[in-house]
């Protein structure tokens, strides 16, 4: 292989990384849900430590967690963290003897002074021959200001308990109540009146071989019965799939969730074996979508060309350009039916770019008529940074490299090429709804603390806005085209 | 149904009884308290599906040791052909009485004490030897939905994990009844409806209702005999089962005995 080859390859291998899962040092296994501290964000893995990252894409390790044993959660309630973790690593052959255990911290910066956990305190425990292993605890505390913690492997029953949201101890006069059998790392949410269970199936710990995938099933109440879209109890082993396995990675288990604001959530998890990262167990977030009050993971944005439809009217996203028309003759009616008629290939952009003016051309967002002004490139552009929602990616006319951009005044152009300025990044995220957000990384001249994204201010036209999600103004789809 | 046949199930039913009841009195075996948690003995000879047609009613054989280091090697071919080895006499058309006892070949591991540890997802098969075992057929309620076979090992404190379990059980139609067997079980399993093969199980699997489901089958008017066999390595094993009409719904117009 030649050189220019090799590189080829391995643009194309960081570009495939890029759009599936954060870079840097993701390795762990059964993360905890992901907690934000003082601008930086942490989660904590099996056997003690955890990652830390600056953005939400790159990660490395450095969180700090004692205590070892299996698969924490943690919680933010007040002005503190809550962590839950076992004590033990459950026991698929042995004994299945297990406590959880919480504590708190102020902080989860181990550089701040203020870093120090509270003395743990056990909130749950099996028994050596008990239907349950004590390990795996997912938190959730509910609208109403309760805490609850879910515990349990493959072994017998996923267990519930309240815990006291001040002490992080086990209620008074909480029993342990069965609420889910086969499966692990359980967690719950909350969504619109549901409580969710959501839990791991599947073969854990094997590699590549590993069959791990996440369900869920719900309940109008805290405690269950928690009930798959089939009407199956999760205590006879019922769930809907949330995440299983993709192209290029194997075993989704130990799910979080993250709420971002409304209308855009991410989901935590890890993948038991990452096949471009040589099979590694990695961090990975996706975009959680609702399907009929069902969460399932959203897809990650991949690279290609695009038509960028907006929402509210339907209209493509393009340049303001004369709309260029096929000289191709009109077809009649009463023709030969017969006749073989040739068919006709689409507008090349050579037929037009030399029309186009060479310095900045605004956008808008016109009929889609599969024009080369209306083609859009996404490119992820992973060593420019990224979020929990994945690389930035640059958003090019296809086949140039004329790049949107956010200008003074929060508004939109497009320039002749693109220079990897803040402005021509752009983040995108797939919302619960199934739609897209896309919002600059920066804009010239604004030091704005809201969420300024790509907006259809009327039909035709575009700015960037404030990002609402209850209107369609704000929300975009992409339609792959070539 | 008509008076005859009615009669002769009766007269069946009393017998099968008398003879549980006479074989349970007689054995000897020491039975491990937790086996009120899970199981009952049977005290009518016939029994009905429960409300949600699952089957509670099984014969089920002591564990026969089959060592593996994981269950991911259970694959489809895998378990055809170990279900296909004899271990027992008649073991694809014996209906079992309860306490009756029958000799098999079972497999223990050889354990080197010495030996680097071995990852446990390893395919390599562990090192085994063959020994005969004396192995006893218990005729239990389940009082769950599902059969804890886990459990089932512990009550009789046999080795629960590296094992096969039997299961059979007996399922009496007032007419011909077209069907489907629906199946989980942890891990893998294979199953026979009047010897004929329904449904098999394959891979690292838990036990979710209505997990696998078979073809069409019928039920035909009179006695049926539904087989089982359940492998399993490390971990919780367990299986339920129930058939299921054209449109999904349980079959409860059945009733399950032991002969």
């Amino acid at each position: 292989m030649n050189r220019k080859i090799y590189l080829s390859a391995a643009a194309l291998m960081l570009v495939s990384l890029a759009a599936k899962a954060q870079i840097g040092q993701p390795y762990i296994h059964d993360p905890s849900t992901i907690m934000e501290c003082d601008g930086k964000y942490y989660t904590f893995g099996t056997g003690g430590g955890g990652l830390i990252s600056e953005d939400g894409w790159t990660w490395k390790s450095g969180a700090v967690r004692p205590g070892g044993g299996a698969a924490p959660d943690a919680i933010k309630i007040g002005d503190r963290y809550l962590i839950a973790y076992s004590a033990t690593g459950g026991g698929l052959g042995g004994g299945h003897s297990g406590k959880v255990l919480t504590m708190w911290n102020k902080t989860l910066d181990p550089n701040s002074p203020d870093f120090k956990y509270t003395e743990p305190i056990e909130v749950a425990a099996s028994e050596y021959d008990e239907d349950c292993d004590a390990i795996d605890a997912g938190l959730l505390m509910g609208p109403d200001g309760r805490l609850w913690l879910t515990y349990g492997t493959y072994f017998g029953f996923i267990r519930q308990v309240e815990l006291d949201p001040k002490t992080g101890a086990r209620k008074e006069g909480s029993e342990p109540i069965d609420v889910a059998i086969d499966c692990e790392a359980t967690t719950m949410m909350y969504r619109d009146g549901w409580y969710y269970l959501l839990g791991t199936h599947g073969t854990c710990c094997d590699g590549v071989n590993s069959t791990y995938n996440i369900v869920v099933g719900r309940s109008k109440s805290p405690n269950g019965p928690f009930i798959d879209n089939m009407g199956r109890d999760m205590l006879r082993g019922g769930g809907k799939m949330v995440v299983a396995a993709e192209d290029r990675a194997m075993g989704a288990g130990h799910f979080g969730r993250w709420i971002d604001s409304e209308g855009v959530e991410k989901m935590s998890f890890h993948w038991e074996a990452d096949l471009d990262q040589g099979g590694r167990s990695v961090l990975a977030i996706r975009p959680i979508v609702w399907k009929d009050g069902w969460p399932v993971a959203g897809e990650m944005v991949q690279a290609g060309t695009y038509e960028i439809e907006s929402v509210r009217r339907g209209y493509a996203l393009e340049l303001e350009v004369d709309f260029p028309r096929m000289n191709v003759a009109r077809m009649r009616r009463g023709m030969n039916p017969d006749e073989v008629i040739p068919p006709i290939a689409n507008m090349k952009l050579e037929e037009v770019i030399g029309s186009w003016p060479t310095g900045n051309i605004d956008v808008r967002a016109n009929d889609y008529m599969s024009r080369p002004h209306q083609k859009w490139v996404l490119t992820p552009c992973p060593e420019l940074g990224g979020t929990l929602a994945g690389p930035y990616f640059k958003i090019t006319i296809a086949g140039t490299d004329r790049a949107l951009a956010a200008t003074e005044g929060a508004d939109l152009t497009t320039v002749p090429a693109f220079t990897g300025a803040d402005e021509q990044l752009w983040r995108i995220d797939m919302l619960t709804d199934g739609t897209y957000r896309i919002m600059p990384k920066a804009i010239p001249g604004c030091s704005c603390k809201e969420t300024y994204v790509l907006t259809s201010i009327g039909d035709s036209s575009v700015s960037l806005c404030k990002f609402d999600f209850s209107s369609d103004n704000c929300k975009w789809n992409l339609k792959a085209r070539k | 149904m008509n008076r005859l046949t009615k009669n002769l199930l009766l007269t069946l039913g009393m017998c099968a009884l008398v003879s549980l009841q006479a074989s349970a009195a007689g054995k000897k075996e020491k039975v491990n308290p937790i086996f009120d948690n899970y199981f009952k003995t049977p005290t009518e000879a016939v029994a009905t599906p429960d409300a949600d047609g699952f089957i509670r009613r099984w014969n089920l054989l002591e564990p026969i040791g089959k060592p593996n280091r994981s269950n991911t090697v259970f694959t489809d071919s895998y378990i055809r052909e170990q279900f296909a080895k004899p271990y027992f006499e008649n073991q694809m058309t014996i209906i079992p009485e309860d306490g009756q006892k029958v000799k098999a070949m079972v497999e223990v591991q050889i354990v080197d004490p010495k030996a680097a540890p071995v990852n446990r997802f390893s395919m390599e098969p562990p090192k085994i030897e063959q020994q005969k075992a004396t192995l006893v057929w218990h005729a239990l309620d389940s009082k769950l939905f599902n059969v804890k076979l886990f459990r089932f090992a512990d009550c009789y404190y046999k080795e629960h994990y590296n094992a096969i379990f039997w299961a059979v059980t007996v399922i009496n139609c007032e007419e011909d009844m077209e069907v489907r067997l629906a199946v989980g079980s942890n891990s893998a399993s294979q199953w026979w409806l009047n010897g004929e093969e329904v449904l098999i199980l394959s891979n690292d699997r838990r036990m979710v209702m209505d997990d696998c489901v078979s073809k069409r089958i019928t039920l035909k008017k009179g006695k049926n005999v539904l087989r089982g066999a359940v492998i399993n390595g490390p971990g919780m094993s367990d299986f339920c089962a129930r058939f299921l009409d054209e449109a999904g719904n349980p079959v409860r117009n059945i009733s399950v005995s032991f002969k």
